[in-house]
């Protein structure tokens, strides 16, 4: 059925200037929406808006103007119905450090209303499945990072939510962790049909769990579709050339352009990098004409179109450029 | 909200349980006050005017207070380290109520105060202090140093919400507790204090407490004294428990 679990129209949030700080416009007319059952990721760099995004329809914080419905339910008028049916693992550890896994779970579900005796007997379910069970009596301090994770995820899920908000779940964690975590959310949107929206800065990340993706910059949606439609639209393949100077002057980018099959020539320092219709009849024709001008190159590289060449596309700047920025 | 109120009380109290050095260091920290102030201000009972003739058993009700009340500025911090993880975050975008969250913090502080309370009475008792009345002084003195807890607690916990700065908390605090302790009578007779000072402690919450707790403890209480004093002290800690729950909502506007 193509009911939306998730639907935002038009949200906007400013927050008000602060001491040495401009006001600022982290939403400016975001609308995204989620079918059922569909792990979406909002992919953007730091300052993108995608945690605003999530802050508002978990009912944490408000839109200055827009509207938004989760699980059927408006954000702004039934707050409470949407509170009981989302479950929303912050981008900080969301579990009290003094109390144990165990404690942590009982008392998320006896929030929710569970009797004493069910959420005991969900929170050990969920501990089984995080691979928690060993760990269950010791105080959260004492855990490792990816151990903690695990349980904020767990803290989402105990009230058996219909929308799973994960805000970058993954950040700061070490891959085996992080492969561990990427399973258990597959096996989640896979198996139980839960309708996940998932924030991360990780391509990778997105490209891996997410079956629909949403691009924000700027506090907009820039593309959505899934990782292979939105690559599908980038022509071609991707050609990277590692000067060993920078091409300050633009020599090396007029003379790139200029070459027949290649568009799109951008320079980031020492590196060059441009769409082409065919990487292996354009890699010699490169190659040639640097050393026709005897520019000395480090590397050259083709790579078929990544997530990063989309956003690259999109926002005109390198996705680990923008990072390193932000 | 009762039931989240029990609940999350029940988080706090099993917190305070896992840290016995800090349970040590704020019993430990009353007990050295009355005892350095009892010794330092003895004195002053000397002065013409002063109404009590044992230091100490004038000053115990008075450290009663100002423990509950320092002990109370230190509620905040524990909001402080919700939302410096992300619990804070994740409990409010759950159904909890709000009302609760507050209730529960305080009431597990204000079990704290109730403790502190029994040991101040036991010291100052094994240092020499005498009260003429009966239980009920006693029970009346609880009462007050709980309520002077619960609200300034609740105050504390506002400023948390608002400031979202461990040391922002702890210096507002420390600027308002020490006006509170000593434009009071906490430790001198109003009598022998200047009048501006008189005037002062006349609005302060915490000498409302010091006083109902004192007249209570005296051989002819003026119950209507007490009553007028304590009803003051709930209605204060009333407003301000519906202020800062009130602050959830300016939190949630600020993330």
């Amino acid at each position: 059925m193509a009911t939306h679990a998730l639907e935002a129209a038009d949200l906007v949030k400013t927050y008000p200037a602060g001491r040495k700080k401009p006001p600022l416009r982290a939403l400016d007319g975001l609308s995204v929406s989620v079918p059922e059952g569909v792990v979406l990721g909002l992919l953007g760099p730091n300052g993108a808006g995608k945690s605003t995004t999530v802050k508002i329809l978990t009912t944490l914080s408000r839109a200055d103007s827009g509207s938004a419905r989760v699980a059927g339910y408006d954000v702004n008028r039934e707050p409470d119905q949407v509170r009981h049916a989302i479950g929303y693992v912050p981008q900080k550890s969301s579990s009290d450090p003094m109390a144990t896994g165990l404690e942590n779970l009982v008392l998320s579900g006896r929030i929710f209303g569970l009797s004493r005796h069910d959420a005991v007997q969900r929170a050990r379910d969920l501990l089984e499945r995080f691979g928690l069970s060993d760990h269950g009596d010791r105080p959260v301090r004492t855990y490792s990072g990816g151990m903690q994770r695990k349980l904020d995820v767990a803290l989402g899920l105990v009230h058996r939510p219909k929308v799973l908000f994960l805000d970058e779940p993954t950040t700061g964690l070490d891959p085996e962790a992080r492969a561990d975590l990427w399973n258990e959310v597959l096996r989640l949107s896979g198996q139980e049909g839960l309708t996940v929206l998932l924030t991360t800065h990780y391509l990778e990340e997105a490209d891996r769990l997410a079956g629909q993706l949403a691009i924000v910059d700027h506090g907009r949606i820039v593309a959505e579709g899934t990782p292979e439609e939105l690559k599908a639209g980038l022509r071609g393949d991707s050609v990277q050339v590692e000067l060993v100077d920078p091409d300050t002057d633009g020599t090396v980018r007029s003379l790139l352009a200029q070459l027949p099959g290649i568009d799109e020539v951008l320079v980031e320092g020492n590196t060059l990098r441009a769409r082409v219709d065919r990487g292996a009849t354009a890699v010699p024709e490169v190659l040639g004409a640097l050393e026709d001008k005897a520019i000395p190159v480090v590397a050259v590289t083709v790579s078929r179109p990544s997530l990063d060449d989309v956003y690259l596309q999109l926002t005109g700047r390198s996705f680990r450029v923008t990072e390193e920025a932000a | 909200m009762i039931a989240h109120t029990g609940l999350v009380f029940g988080r706090f109290m099993r917190a305070s349980y896992r840290q016995p050095a800090l349970i040590a260091f704020t019993l430990v920290q009353p007990a050295i006050w009355l005892l350095l102030f009892g010794q330092l201000f003895q004195g002053v009972v000397h002065i013409p005017g002063f109404g009590d003739s044992s230091y100490i058993a004038f000053l115990t009700p008075g450290i009663v207070m100002m423990t509950a009340l320092m002990t109370s500025g230190w509620s905040g911090t524990s909001f402080i380290q919700d939302m410096e993880r992300g619990v804070m975050d994740r409990l409010l975008a759950s159904p909890v109520s709000r009302g609760g969250l507050m209730a529960g913090q305080l009431l597990s502080n204000a079990t704290t105060t109730f403790i502190q309370t029994i040991l101040v009475f036991a010291i100052g008792i094994a240092a020499g202090a005498r009260y003429d009345g009966g239980a009920v002084g006693y029970l009346v003195t609880i009462a007050a140093s709980v309520l002077v807890g619960l609200a300034f607690g609740s105050l504390s916990n506002a400023v948390a919400l608002l400031t979202r700065q461990q040391e922002a908390l702890i210096g507002i605090f420390q600027f308002v507790s020490l006006p509170l302790t000593f434009l009071s009578s906490i430790m001198i007779d109003p009598t022998v204090a200047p009048h501006w000072v008189n005037v002062a402690a006349r609005f302060n919450p915490v000498n409302w407490a010091t006083i109902a707790a004192r007249q209570s403890l005296a051989a002819d209480p003026d119950w209507s004294s007490v009553g007028r004093y304590s009803l003051y002290l709930l209605a204060f800690t009333l407003i301000v428990g519906w202020l800062s729950t009130r602050a959830f909502r300016t939190y949630q506007r600020s993330v």
